[in-house]
């Protein structure tokens, strides 16, 4: 081994180290905890052939789960970026106040997510939360935010969609910063009005940006499970339980190790599989819009 | 010879290791010294914060404050777990530094929400390692905890305070015939009713003609329905919205613990010895027969006389929805009682205890009929309760805590501190005296010891479903009574699912296991633990 090699593994091992240790290792142990039927009797790893998997295929309340995240997060990411980008566009051009409103759009990314679910959880209270006093002052009869499945899914949407809305912001806002002048003073210059410019200038411009910001937010949003936990545990029913708060359930609460590690290693790849696919139609969507353009 | 080198170098660093980290790295026997707590002294919390300024005396015996500052603990390292401030975590904090105090050990105590109580102890109890000396947390975990506990040493068991815990409550920390928790509270349901609506005059005439019934403190959970529906929308002494019920409702909060409650008096027969949750013999679920049906229906129905949210209540919920006084009634642990007893309450002394309702006719698993006669049963629920570990070094140490916790004049104390969670669970707190001196009127005060009192002699007792595993099979039947209370499922569909789940549960747990454990709960239930 060369001098310059030896000094480059000494410099990576460190890093490497720390890699396996902290992503590797419990990675193949999961894989391994996932064989066995390790539950709080039998707290030991033995082998049984992927039974685990099995029940994992019969399990509904898993597979609706993965739906019930489908929705909530398909939802809020959505929401997230239609309203981050506006206020990013709000917030990008001379405004008054704009430093102080920058800094005020974060304010929510920078609370802590349990906090602020509890928090939420009293504003949706329904007989002393305020949300449904403000509703009853317009005449509009008091909802049942977290006894009813419609609802519920409003209310946890909302927490989320207050809550990350202003990362949303900060990428698009960035992604805002760095783009050029020329397109559009070139559009100011054809006579381009500011719906015309958004659409054929900022926004595709915008598309590389977009894509990252999407993907980064449904990464998040995919492991949603402590605004559950807080608001609805879950409920009415299994209404609201996603796959992260259904793994703590079984992997946590009622120790069923072996069973937790199948169905994490199943949500992964199914995250992996969906993340990629989605990452991919949007790559493509946001470019036919660049090539409109 | 090098590989045997590295090897032995490996052994002798991770011994060192281990023993550096394992606390103290010595026994933890008290050595003597001499008394700093004048024998009969005056107990009060008063200088460790912002507790109530009363003081009581302290009685002698080996717990007591006098006999725990003659001994010497300096050098000792204590690591004990609990439950978050303020409930059980806060007397934990406080009577840690107390003994600190008196002793001179250090006790370092961490504090845990509920969520992750359960994986924290039983993590390195499983993997053998000696992460906590003594552990707080709830007393149905026995059957998963069980195994890694150091039995109850006979001197603890000969204490005075030790000999007046309840039997239901010794009960309830025996296993296989060894006491291996220490108990530290008492806790069953029971019945909370507001007298101020039930004896209003306008009330009860209303009531006369609408039902024909006298309005009294329901007595079967027909009762408790009809009395419900009747006080849901009517006006409190300040005008005030009152609702019927409040109760535990919750998923993954207690709401197994609310329906074992409901189902009690339709499932429990006191003729039947073969079990309550399932058929001892057969280990066959009785989880999805008629009477925990019945139960699941009437449970579903009280729904419009929740208040707003009531579906979603977690105990928190349920002590302020009663102890506010925006429920008419309610039925669970202590708390809610305690609540509407706090001196800015505003229904303080407007309040009454009593027995869970029962009912009018109970499912016999044996015959597999309903029996048309009256029945109650009395649910002696989980509570906290605390263990030492069996990989602990300091059992001394860890044992004189506990005795020390316990000891009459704190237990006096802390049961006066509502948040606390700590409830009465020996004879002496069954004294009527004792919450007058508090400020509770007469009849409040009777009613609430009476209540305690009579469940203790109450022949037909459920207990919890203390079993490996246990956690599963509640978790579970907590997702079936959600489901039917959310109109996913019908009452026998949820608990045909439930009842499924069971079976797969005993099996993967291993049948044998649960069923020798499952044996012990039968007995309690017959009176024979």
């Amino acid at each position: 081994m060369t001098a310059l090699r030896r000094y480059k593994v000494l410099f990576l091992a460190p890093g490497l180290l720390t890699l396996f240790l902290i992503i590797i290792f419990p990675l193949l142990f999961t894989v391994r905890v996932a064989f066995s039927s390790w539950n709080v009797a039998s707290p030991q790893m033995d082998w049984n052939a992927g039974a685990n998997f099995v029940r994992m295929v019969h399990d509904g309340r898993f597979w609706s789960s993965v739906l019930h995240l489908v929705v909530l997060a398909g939802g809020t990411v959505l929401v997230e970026y239609v309203i981050g980008f506006a206020l990013a566009l709000a917030v990008w051009r001379e405004v008054r106040g704009r430093r102080l409103l920058r800094v005020l759009f974060l304010v929510p990314m920078m609370t802590t997510p349990v906090v602020m679910a509890a928090v939420w959880q009293m504003m949706f209270h329904e007989s002393l939360g305020p949300v449904n006093d403000l509703l009853g002052r317009i005449g509009i009869a008091p909802v049942p935010w977290l006894t009813s499945p419609g609802p519920a899914y409003v209310a946890l949407m909302t927490v989320e969609i207050w809550q990350w809305t202003p990362f949303m912001m900060l990428l698009m806002l960035a992604g805002l910063l760095s783009l050029p002048r020329e397109p559009f003073m070139a559009a100011a210059i054809d006579g381009a009005g500011p719906l015309r410019t958004f659409r054929r200038v900022t926004f595709p411009l915008l598309a590389p940006v977009s894509v990252t910001a999407l993907i980064i937010r449904l990464i998040e949003a995919s492991k949603m499970s402590d605004t559950v936990y807080v608001l609805t545990s879950g409920g009415p029913g299994s209404a609201t339980e996603t796959p992260g708060y259904y793994l703590y359930i079984r992997g946590l609460k009622e120790q069923q190790t072996g069973y937790a590690g199948s169905l994490s290693l199943t949500y992964l790849v199914l995250m992996i599989v969906a993340l990629t696919i989605i990452s991919a139609l949007l790559v493509r969507a946001f470019r036919s819009q660049e090539e409109l353009r | 010879m090098k590989r045997n080198l590295t090897a032995t170098v490996l052994l002798v660093g991770s011994l060192v290791l281990t023993t550096a980290c394992s606390g103290t790295g010595g026994s933890s026997a008290a050595k003597e010294k001499e008394a700093t707590f004048p024998a009969g002294g005056d107990v009060s919390y008063s200088k460790y914060g912002d507790y109530p300024q009363t003081t009581t005396k302290d009685v002698e015996g080996p717990c007591s404050w006098h006999a725990t500052s003659a001994k010497d603990y300096s050098g000792v390292t204590l690591k004990v777990i609990s439950h978050a401030v303020p409930v059980l975590g806060e007397p934990t904090v406080l009577h840690a530094k107390q003994f600190s105090e008196l002793t001179g050990a250090k006790v370092d105590v961490v504090n845990v929400p509920f969520g992750e109580l359960y994986q924290k102890l039983i993590t390195p109890l499983q993997a053998g390692q000696p992460a906590y000396d003594v552990m707080f947390y709830p007393s149905l975990w026995i059957g998963d905890m069980a195994p890694y506990l150091e039995p109850v040493p006979q001197q603890y068991l000969d204490t005075a305070g030790m000999k007046d815990v309840t039997k239901a409550f010794m009960d309830v920390a025996t296993w296989d015939g060894k006491v291996v928790q220490y108990p530290v509270d008492g806790d069953r349901h029971y019945l909370k009713v507001r007298t101020d609506l039930l004896t209003d005059p306008k009330n009860m005439a209303d009531y006369k003609a609408e039902t024909g019934d006298d309005l009294r403190v329901p007595t079967t959970w027909s009762e408790y329905q009809q009395v419900a529906e009747f006080l849901t929308g009517r006006k409190g002494a300040q005008g005030e919205a009152v609702f019927g019920s409040a109760e535990v409702t919750k998923r993954d909060d207690l709401t197994f613990s609310a329906f074992i409650s409901r189902a009690a008096a339709y499932a429990k027969h006191p003729d039947a010895k073969g079990g309550f949750f399932f058929d001892a013999e057969t280990m066959e679920p009785l989880i999805n027969t008629p009477g925990w049906v019945k139960a699941l229906d009437d449970f579903v129905a009280i729904a419009p006389s929740l208040p707003p949210g009531g579906t979603n209540f977690g105990l928190g919920d349920e002590i302020l929805s009663f102890g506010g006084g925006q429920a008419a009634m309610s039925y669970s642990w202590d708390d809610a009682f305690i609540q509407a007893q706090q001196p800015d309450s505003p229904i303080r002394n407007e309040v009454a205890a009593a027995q869970l309702p029962g009912t009018d006719e109970v499912w016999n698993p044996e015959t597999g009929q309903w029996d048309k006669q009256p029945n109650q049963a009395a649910y002696f629920t989980w509570g906290w309760t605390s263990a030492v570990a069996g990989s602990s070094k300091n059992t001394e140490a860890a044992f004189d805590f506990l005795c020390f916790f316990s000891n009459e004049a704190n237990t006096a104390l802390d049961l006066q501190i509502g948040r606390f969670g700590i409830n009465p669970y020996r004879n002496a707190h069954f004294d009527a005296a004792f919450w007058e001196e508090q400020g509770w009127s007469a009849e409040a005060a009777t009613s609430y010891v009476e209540t305690l009192a009579d469940m203790e002699t109450n022949p037909n007792r459920v207990f919890d479903l203390r079993v490996p595993g246990v956690n599963q099979y509640m978790s579970s039947l907590a997702t079936g009574v959600a489901a039917a209370m959310a109109g996913q499922k019908s009452s026998q569909e949820a608990l045909d699912g439930v009842a499924q789940e069971w079976k797969a549960i005993t099996e993967q747990v291993g049948k044998d296991e649960v069923q020798a454990a499952y044996r012990n709960v039968v007995k309690l239930e017959n009176g024979e633990g």
